[in-house]
């Protein structure tokens, strides 16, 4: 029997960026309000300290910061008719646990979406024609613009420190930058990181190649910084050992180097950690949200009432609560009815590793930050005429490369033996003179009928939930655009000296043991019209307007750039609309 | 509840040793004058998981597949089995962490692995199988006992599918060496393979010394300091006459 806890005004599932950024903003206009996360406290000093952080094999191999599969894992399969299987150790992705979620070990590469990707469907179909997108590609407007959203934007990025070149200041190009980004109302508060010798090497190689390379914009301080919250952040030390790690050193925008120091000490605000959320209560009506249940580590359940729940779980998590909870009406794909579930995509990223004269080229692999390097932005979104080449979409691309950690970045040259003496001798040769960018090509993938997620009628998680079921295969679409941009990428490369480049395509079908990124997106998108969105354009449920939901799980499909910078941005328009508009009349905020 | 879900419940807990006591935060940052999870050190001394037969094996093959080289160690006196041993004998060994439960079906290339064997499980009966392979087609001879070129040879062609075991898979078998070994040369020594830093003296990379502000800008030049672990470094201590 579940013990009801006091009502709160709030309730809140899942204190990672989001989470976060919404609890800060609804404590702050007074509410009261509670956190439930599903994994531990984390902190700096106490988790992650820089006497042990830097462990590959703990963190990076073993993934102890993640969510463990043996807690609850998905299913998956390429196609409808396929029985999908359980993923049973992570591969494509890899899902966040704990407070502070991804925010805890991204790279924290912090991009704008540009401002033709909140309005996609329309810009494609004005600019190409209806016909020039694939028939089954199912991409949406966001509901939002790049206008609305850039006060949202900037105050990321400014509670960040975030360290970068602005390209565009109220329309005006700056040298430099990223020409390519939508205008933003101000510079980055922070200057770009130091360069590592290749990433250096390959903006000037970009640069005579005629493109406008510019720094990768970067939550890893560049100098000390003090947010508006009062809360401070060190300089980076290039330590290797960011992504896939904590940063011991309080030099990686984080919710707990940015926002949680300020939010616990607001006395209307508690949370609650090692507590899993199992169910969005309703009420009999199933058009009002009464609170939610969740289930502590000692396997005691308890009741939460609140007034307003605001969902800021992973993406695929935010998806199985609603669904679990019956709210809004589940995609079916055949009939191409519902919307939970629905547009659900990944990214579509591919590497180029080039092999340099080993006596003439030192780079110092391990000196690096999870977001560093040079990046080109011509080949993203709609910046560039896709009418010749038969696809839609980019991304970005860059020499990024975040570590020479040994166990993950000893490449070697293809048609190497992969054990031996042989072996040995090329990881020997090449450690200091290899590039391996990392997400190098960091493309779109856009949305289509029969990529979805729904529950499996199979597998069960440990409270004998149903498994969330991914169905997801890559289209020609994205393979055609990876092939054109891995090829552009790799001429960079080539004009840089390297003697050998090697090409890594991203090939179908989608395979769930190769890690991409871990931007998962839709399911439970935003939009204008509820027959094609479960949420309207604040993010605010359209079946049960007192229920918010948070992250990438909101977008249409994806864009060519890392997530968290839109996610954040949405997160704090949506806290917005709350304070402005939602307090004063509770109720839905737009008349479909 | 279910009593069927709350046994997989309470199994699950046990099973967890850290970081799992759920707690209210209020008013105050939590906090603690000590690491909430410290790194476990793999501490020297006997096997602990596999017996001297398996051991013996694994010796052999570690040194196969990361030979020694008159400038670096092979994988052997690198302490690779040490840390295959250490490290079945622990989470990773028994699957702790994995999604285990059923029904385990065999799906394509691209949905995983869905193996019911635990990596200890596979470990234990391969090496099992790999010497009884040896004995019966090398003169009675266990794998430990062949010579390098005969080793290698046999390792070629568990590579190449062209020899199979009988109660378990040994290509996958190959491919957890292929990922275990080398995680045992680079991993930090205190995980008891990558002894005195050898792997990371061979490629040049210095560990965990975490700040390279003052080598960002210094293109093209090798970094020139030798890696430190996270149990530090036995020559920084002055050892002065």
């Amino acid at each position: 029997m579940a013990r009801k806890l006091p009502r709160k005004d709030v309730v809140i599932i899942g204190l990672g960026w989001t989470g976060s950024i919404m609890a800060y903003e609804l404590a702050d206009a007074g509410l009261d309000v509670i956190a439930i996360e599903r994994g531990p406290w984390r902190n700096t000093a106490t988790d992650y300290p820089p006497g042990y952080a830097a462990d590959e094999l703990r963190y990076r191999i073993r993934h102890e910061l993640f969510l463990s599969p043996s807690q609850t894992t998905f299913t998956f399969r390429n196609k409808m008719s396929e029985t999908a299987l359980p993923i049973r150790t992570w591969g494509a992705f890899m899902p966040p646990n704990g407070v502070g979620g991804g925010g805890v070990h991204w790279n924290a590469e912090t991009w704008r979406f540009l401002p033709s990707d909140f309005v996609l469907k329309t810009h494609l179909t004005q600019r190409y024609g209806a016909g020039f997108l694939p028939e089954d590609m199912t991409v949406q407007d966001w509901g939002v613009t790049y206008d609305e959203l850039e006060p949202h934007y900037d105050r990321f990025e400014y509670l960040c420190g975030t360290s970068g070149q602005a390209g565009n200041i109220k329309g005006t190009i700056m040298e430099g930058g990223n020409p390519f980004e939508g205008p933003r109302s101000r510079a980055y508060p922070n200057p770009p990181q130091d360069q590592p010798f290749g990433h250096t090497l390959f903006g000037k190689a970009a640069r005579e190649l005629g493109y406008k390379p510019f720094p990768q914009p970067s939550g890893n301080m560049s100098r000390p910084y003090q947010n508006p919250l009062g809360v401070r952040l060190g300089p980076c030390t290039y330590c290797g050992f960011c992504e896939w790690f904590g940063c011991g050193n309080y030099s990686k925008a984080s919710p707990q180097t940015t926002i949680l120091p300020a939010l616990v000490r607001k006395p209307n605000f508690t949370a609650r950690d090692n507590s899993e959320v199992t169910r969005i209560n309703v009420d009999g009506s199933g058009k009002r949200a009464t609170g939610v249940s969740f289930v502590d580590t000692a396997g005691d359940e308890w009741e939460q009432p609140a007034d307003l729940v605001v969902l800021s779980a992973y993406t695929i998590f935010n998806v199985q609560l609603l669904l679990l909870s019956g709210i809004g009406k589940a995609y079916d794909p055949a009939a191409n009815t519902g919307v939970v579930g629905r547009n659900f995509t990944h990214q579509t990223i591919s590497d180029v590793v080039s092999f340099f004269d080993p006596a003439k080229f030192v780079f110092n692999p391990f000196i690096a930050s999870g977001a560093i390097g040079m990046c080109i932005d011509e080949f993203n979104g709609d910046n560039f005429d896709h009418g010749p080449h038969g696809f839609v979409g980019g991304g970005y691309m860059g020499h990024v490369q975040t570590n020479g950690r040994p166990i993950e970045t000893t490449p070697v040259p293809p048609g190497t033996p992969s054990w031996g003496a042989a072996w040995k001798k090329a990881v020997k040769e090449n450690y200091q003179s290899a590039i391996k960018p990392g997400t190098g090509v960091h493309g779109s993938m856009y949305s289509y009928r029969d990529v979805y997620l729904d529950l499996d009628p199979t597998y069960k998680d440990r409270f004998n939930r149903p498994l969330v079921r991914i169905t997801m295969d890559f289209h020609d679409n994205e393979i055609k655009q990876n092939k054109f941009l891995t090829d552009k990428f790799a001429e960079i490369f080539q004009a840089m000296g390297a003697k050998q480049v090697h090409k890594e395509y991203r090939k179908a079908p989608y395979d769930i043991t190769k890690y991409q990124t871990t931007h998962l997106c839709g399911g439970a998108i935003m939009g204008t019209d509820p027959n094609t969105s479960a949420l309207n354009r604040y993010l605010q449920s359209w079946d049960v307007p007192n229920l918010f939901v948070l992250g990438a799980s909101a977008f249409p499909q994806n864009a060519g750039y890392n997530p968290t910078g839109t996610v954040a941005a949405l997160a704090y328009w949506a806290a917005d609309a709350i304070r402005s508009n939602y307090l004063k009349n509770p109720g839905q905020l737009i008349n479909a | 509840m279910q009593r069927r879900t709350f046994l997989t419940l309470a199994a699950w807990f046990v099973g967890t040793t850290s970081l799992t006591h759920a707690t209210v935060i209020h008013n105050h940052v939590p906090w603690a004058p000590r690491p909430n999870s410290p790194p476990e050190m793999v501490r020297p001394g006997p096997w602990q998981f596999f017996t001297l037969d398996e051991a013996r094996a694994m010796e052999a093959i570690v040194d196969r597949i990361i030979p020694p080289d008159p400038e670096t160690p092979g994988g052997k006196i690198a302490g690779c089995a040490v840390f295959i041993d250490r490290q079945l004998k622990g989470p990773y060994g028994s699957n702790q962490n994995l999604y285990t439960l059923g029904p385990h079906t065999h799906g394509t290339k691209e949905q995983g692995p869905q193996s019911a064997l635990t990596h200890a499980e596979l470990y234990r009966k391969a090496l099992a199988a790999l010497d009884k392979h040896c004995k019966s087609t090398q003169g009675g001879k266990s794998f430990a006992e062949l010579d390098a070129d005969a080793q290698d040879d046999v390792l070629r062609k568990i590579e190449s599918g062209e020899i199979k075991f009988e109660a378990v898979d040994a290509k996958g078998f190959f491919s957890a060496l292929l990922k275990d070994v080398p995680e045992g040369f680079f991993s930090d020594p205190i995980h008891g393979g990558n002894i005195d830093m050898v792997g990371w003296k061979m490629i040049g990379f210095p560990g965990i010394r975490y700040d390279y502000r003052d080598w960002v800008g210094r293109h093209n030049e090798r970094y020139p300091h030798p890696p430190v672990s996270i149990a530090g470094r036995a020559d920084w201590t002055p050892a002065k006459s």
